[in-house]
């Protein structure tokens, strides 16, 4: 029993983590039709410029925000520079210049910030916390972590559904013909769109970085379980990648726990087939397919 | 000829040496002592040997590993020099694989096809080298030094041109074994390896299974792992919890550093505190130090995580500055890799690229390919390593032994107990090993 | 040198994949063995041991040509098939080490073929992303099944394969990287000689229809999830036929040698070689074994910091990724064919008659 909460709690705490990645790709699959794999190497990227100015005398929650901005930034700068040109293409271009993205970053940041493993610290502490004598399985961290990420996600949830600026970019996203016979700039909409799901990356990055270390490959497995998460709950919804999300984390969880670690990535691939025989677009997807 | 002057005045070494490398420059790449020199073998000229490896400069492995070839190649600047080998200049030239076992075919045949390589030297990794050691005995390269302790390199009749370098794994976990259960009698041990079936945790557990089975020590079992491969960190939690749940008061662990880290600081989490014994390879303080004293719990912990944790060396501990080779090596580091951090895989690195000096000096003034085999295999020298090699023509075993050291709240390291050789089998015994240890030359290159 | 040599016979290979007659491609693939089999003669042992790799990867980038490039379905776990390949054809020798190497390639490509087969059936309900998903989860978690079973794929460790030699008659000086090189030359070309005849054939046809439009291709009474398993299982057999020789290649198989990257790697290759032309597969290959040794000669010859050096083949190879994609988004072959055609158009205003662009291929 005691087991069964550990891993639950340590399921949920990567849970969101990976829920900040898988709704990051679900902003930017809904704004541009595009899988963004270089999700998880620009947060690691923004995580490394927050520990840079940190090491150098920056206040800690001042270098959580600067990373925050440069995930914003590097989002918008992604999209404008990068991912512009390739829209209009076949959806492969876009796949493999985001791959080419990921693999420059894993480069850069070992040049610029050194090929060892770097200590990102925690804003709260990781210590699990005790309640009159009985230790819970928490810590205050881990409140932070499922915090933070539910915050942005409501923060994100207001945005699009309660001003007009979300409906601007909802519209331009689903049908950017008839957003732009209404007057909404769609290019700057689908930057903002890239942009904030940057942010939300660097988020996800900064969250993971206490626990997982920093280098520059430290998000891959966060990036490849924030995708099976999405893919799980289903492209088009971000309920639906949260609730994916925080499956994969249970599951994996729960297979290292009770099955064998060597086994949880396998745990985690049969979760995925098993939704997507059923549901090919996910839990949350739309039935209809939409080339029938 | 200069290092015979060495033995009777070291004062004039230097000399000697400084007038060499002034002579060197002036003679461009020429001639500097290198007279009665000839090519004696591929990579060998009368003034040049070109040697080769491969290494993890790219990717997971990198980390910490990538430093170990720049700090070999700052030992052969420095030696470079002071008038090179039998006068001639080492030229190392590594190439990255990225631990990826699939490239390090292809690296390594262009140092060998290509490149023209005397030796292979330091290569580092177990399944990647595995992917190129029938290779190179079946083309006889020497293949000296193996960055890896796997047992597979001692292995004469099938590999009789490979030497491994550091005790082997099962050495390892037999010594550490015998101090857990010398030191903790009747507390219960757990272990936490890299694997199920990697030849890293695997043999370790075997060398701890070999002194802790019925000894008094409770084992628990299963033994956790951690995956070589995919989703490693996600498995650490639940592996740390298992133990604490289990009630380790030891865990004993064969893991790579940052795995080391990541299961302290999961431990610590869990307000779970017990004794860490962890293998060499996962326990280099300087850079456990740097990763978990970053604020990662964030709270901060007076003393770090890692006091208290036991662990085994068979080179001098790198914070010990009373020591004469980790005085050599630190101003070599210093002056010829400014940009390196000063830490196990520096002075590893250096020590390895020492020990080749030793060997290449040792097969002659023109030296064939065999000739560095069998100077090996005949070799009784000792160099900054706490124990002897096991070299012999029946065995190509490396450092035989280690010693038990602790680490302190500042990240420096107490020995502790006597230095221990054995072997890698079961029946054989762990004795005391006596001899004094080496100090290094007064030019810090070694005479023949 | 070699790969100069190979380059201006893939030229004209583009041109003649696109006529369609059987014979026309069996002389151009005799043609194209014999100037292969010279330039063997004419490199250096490790220039073959690189060419072999070339071969390889041009395999495994033809068969994902026809599922990505022909068929429209992506694939970002061809590693794992590739890894089903090498590991058939390990515990095969394993099991009976003398075993002649046509064996063990053929069970390769019966395992990966069935393999292909779930797979295909599977992927056939999946679109776009969630087929990309779903197949990235395949590359992560495949090779956890030889870390977990060690008993028969030999852990993490894997397991050893001898690396072939040269037969005695070749003369006891022809070096074994050489003959490596012909073998999988020659796996490669029959491979290509085959996927060049089923492209022009009606299979080619039906495979691109569903492509370009499933609604069509159903109305014209093609078998739309038929095709796309047809087309896995095409895709597969080669990705296992490259697994194999990949095996003999590098002589171990061990799960580290399969990770994502090695997947990521084939559809990058694919891609920027130049998707939908087998003569794509083939620059491809040759960027993704010869671009890491032009940069990692590059940074080792400018004096940078080792942490900078290291990643320099990396950070290019990522900028080539996103240049190519913005400038050639038709990759390498793409570029070459309106390159081509250009200096057609202005060699016929100027009306000269230059006899140095033969290969320009026609669309």
């Amino acid at each position: 029993m005691r087991a069964f909460l550990i891993y639950t709690v340590d399921g949920v705490t990567n849970g969101m983590v990976y829920a900040a990645v898988a709704l990051a790709l679900v902003m930017i699959w809904r704004a541009t039709r595009i899988i963004n794999y270089a999700q998880g190497a620009m947060a690691m990227f923004t995580t490394y410029i927050a520990f840079f100015v940190i090491e150098h005398g920056t206040p800690f929650w001042l270098g959580f925000v600067i990373a925050l901005a440069a995930g914003l930034a590097l989002g918008a700068v992604t999209e404008r520079v990068l991912v512009r040109p390739v829209e209009s293409r076949p959806a492969l271009s876009a796949v493999i210049l985001t791959l080419g993205l990921l693999i420059f970053l894993e480069a850069l940041a070992p040049m610029l910030f050194g090929a060892q493993v770097q200590s990102f610290p925690a804003p709260f502490s990781r210590i699990d916390l005790t309640a009159g004598g009985t230790q819970l399985y928490f810590s205050r961290f881990d409140i932070f972590t499922v915090g933070s990420v539910l915050c942005v996600m409501v923060l994100l949830f207001v945005l699009f559904q309660r001003t007009t600026i979300g409906l601007r970019m909802r519209a331009a996203a689903f049908n950017p013909e008839i957003a732009r016979i209404l007057g909404i700039r769609v290019g700057r909409m689908l930057t903002l769109g890239w942009a904030l799901a940057a942010l939300l990356g660097a988020l996800a990055g900064l969250l993971a970085a206490p626990v997982l270390f920093l280098y520059p490959t430290n998000m891959d497995e966060v990036l490849v379980f924030g995708f099976t998460g999405a893919i799980i709950g289903g492209l088009e919804s971000p309920v639906g990648a949260v609730v994916g999300a925080l499956g994969v984390g249970l599951a994996l969880s729960y297979v290292s726990g009770f099955l064998g670690s060597d086994l949880a990535p396998l745990g985690s691939l049969l979760i995925l087939m098993a939704v997507l025989m059923i549901r090919p677009r996910g839990l949350f997807g739309m039935t209809r397919q939409r080339q029938v | 000829m200069a290092t015979r002057i060495s033995r009777s005045r070291p004062w004039a070494v230097v000399a000697l040496g400084g007038a060499a490398t002034l002579l060197a420059a002036a003679c461009g790449s020429g001639s500097g002592s290198g007279s009665g020199n000839s090519a004696s073998a591929p990579g060998i000229t009368a003034t040049t040997v070109t040697i080769g490896s491969t290494q993890p400069l790219t990717g997971p492995a990198a980390l910490g590993y990538s430093e170990i070839a720049p700090a070999s190649k700052a030992y052969f600047q420095y030696v470079n020099a002071h008038g090179g080998v039998n006068g001639r200049s080492i030229n190392y030239i590594y190439l990255d694989d990225g631990y990826v076992p699939s490239n390090t075919p292809t690296q390594t045949r262009k140092l060998v096809l290509q490149d023209n390589v005397y030796a292979i030297f330091s290569a580092l990794g177990t399944p990647t080298h595995l992917a190129v050691v029938n290779y190179l005995n079946s083309a006889k390269v020497p293949d000296v030094l193996v960055s890896s302790g796997c047992n597979c390199w001692n292995n004469v009749s099938q590999y009789p041109y490979t030497f491994g370098f550091q005790p082997d794994y099962t050495i390892e976990g037999k010594i550490l074994g015998q101090y857990i259960k010398q030191t903790y009698p009747g507390m219960k041990v757990g272990y936490f390896a890299q694997g199920p079936n990697d030849e890293f945790g695997t043999d370790g557990i075997a060398g701890l299974n070999d002194q802790l089975q019925g000894s008094g020590v409770t084992v628990l079992s299963p033994p956790q792992y951690y995956p070589p491969t995919a989703a490693g960190a996600a498995a650490v939690k639940s592996a740390i919890a298992t133990l604490q749940l289990q009630g380790a008061q030891v865990i004993a662990a064969f893991s790579v550093p940052l795995f080391t880290a990541i299961a302290e600081a999961t431990a610590a989490a869990l307000n779970y505190h017990p004794i860490f014994v962890v293998s060499n390879v996962g326990s280099d303080p300087p850079t456990l130090t740097k990763i978990l004293t970053g604020g990662a719990l964030g709270v901060t912990l007076p003393a770090a995580l890692i006091t208290g944790m036991v662990s085994d060396a068979y080179e001098p501990v790198v914070s010990d500055s009373s020591n004469p080779w980790v005085q050599l090596f630190k101003s070599i580091k210093n002056q010829y890799a400014p940009s390196l951090p000063w830490d196990g895989n520096v002075f590893y690195g250096m020590n390895q690229a020492y020990t080749f000096v030793q060997a290449l000096k040792a097969a002659g003034q023109n030296p064939s390919r065999d000739d560095l085999v069998h100077a090996i295999q005949n070799s009784h020298w000792r160099g900054p390593g706490l124990v002897p090699f096991g070299f012999s023509s029946s065995s190509h075993l490396g450092l035989l032994g280690v010693q038990i050291d602790k680490t302190n709240a500042d990240g420096s390291q107490t020995t502790m107990g006597p230095v221990y050789t054995t072997d890698d089998t079961s029946s054989g015994a762990i004795t005391q090993y006596t001899g004094t240890p080496a100090t290094p030359p007064s030019n810090g290159i070694p005479s023949d | 040198m070699s790969a100069l040599a190979d380059d201006t016979d893939d030229e004209s290979l583009g041109s003649a994949l696109r006529r369609s007659t059987l014979l026309r491609h069996g002389v151009f693939f005799v043609a194209l063995a014999a100037v292969l089999l010279v330039a063997t003669y004419l490199v250096s042992p490790f220039h073959d041991y690189e060419i072999a790799g070339v071969a390889i990867y041009t395999i495994a980038a033809a068969g994902l040509t026809v599922l990505t490039g022909a068929n429209g379905q992506i694939s970002l776990g061809h590693g794992a098939l590739m890894m089903i390949g090498a590991y058939t054809t390990s515990v095969l020798l394993q099991w009976r080490p003398g075993l002649p190497m046509i064996v063990t390639l053929l069970g390769a490509v019966v395992s990966t073929g069935l393999a292909g087969s779930i797979i295909g059936v599977a992927g056939a309900r999946l679109r776009g992303p969630y087929l990309a998903g779903a197949t990235l989860a395949l590359a992560v978690a495949l090779p956890q099944i030889p870390l977990h079973f060690a008993g028969v794929f030999g852990g993490n460790q894997g397991l050893n394969v001898a690396s072939p030699t040269a037969p005695a008659a070749l003369g006891a000086d022809f070096p074994n990287e050489r003959w490596l090189a012909w073998l999988c030359l020659a796996a490669a070309l029959v491979t290509l000689f085959l996927l060049a005849n089923l492209l022009s054939s009606s299979v080619g046809r039906r495979l691109r229809t569903v492509r370009d439009n499933e609604v069509a291709a159903r109305l014209a009474g093609v078998d739309v999830a038929r095709t796309q398993v047809l087309a896995f299982v095409i895709s597969a057999v080669c990705a296992g036929l490259a697994g194999a020789l990949f095996a003999y290649w590098v002589s171990i198989t061990s799960p580290t040698g399969f990770t994502l990257t090695l997947s990521l790697q084939l559809l990058t290759a694919v891609v920027i070689g130049g998707l939908g032309s087998l003569t794509g597969a083939v620059w491809g290959s040759i960027i993704l074994i010869y671009l890491p040794v032009l940069t990692g000669d590059l940074a080792s010859n400018l004096s940078l910091s080792s942490d900078v050096a290291n990643n320099v083949p990396l950070a290019i190879y990522g900028v080539v990724l996103v240049v190519a994609m913005l400038v050639f988004p038709r990759g390498l072959q793409g570029a070459l064919v309106s390159l081509a055609r250009q200096l057609a158009r202005v060699i016929r205003m100027r009306g000269t008659v230059l006899p140095a662009v033969p290969s320009a291929p026609e669309q």
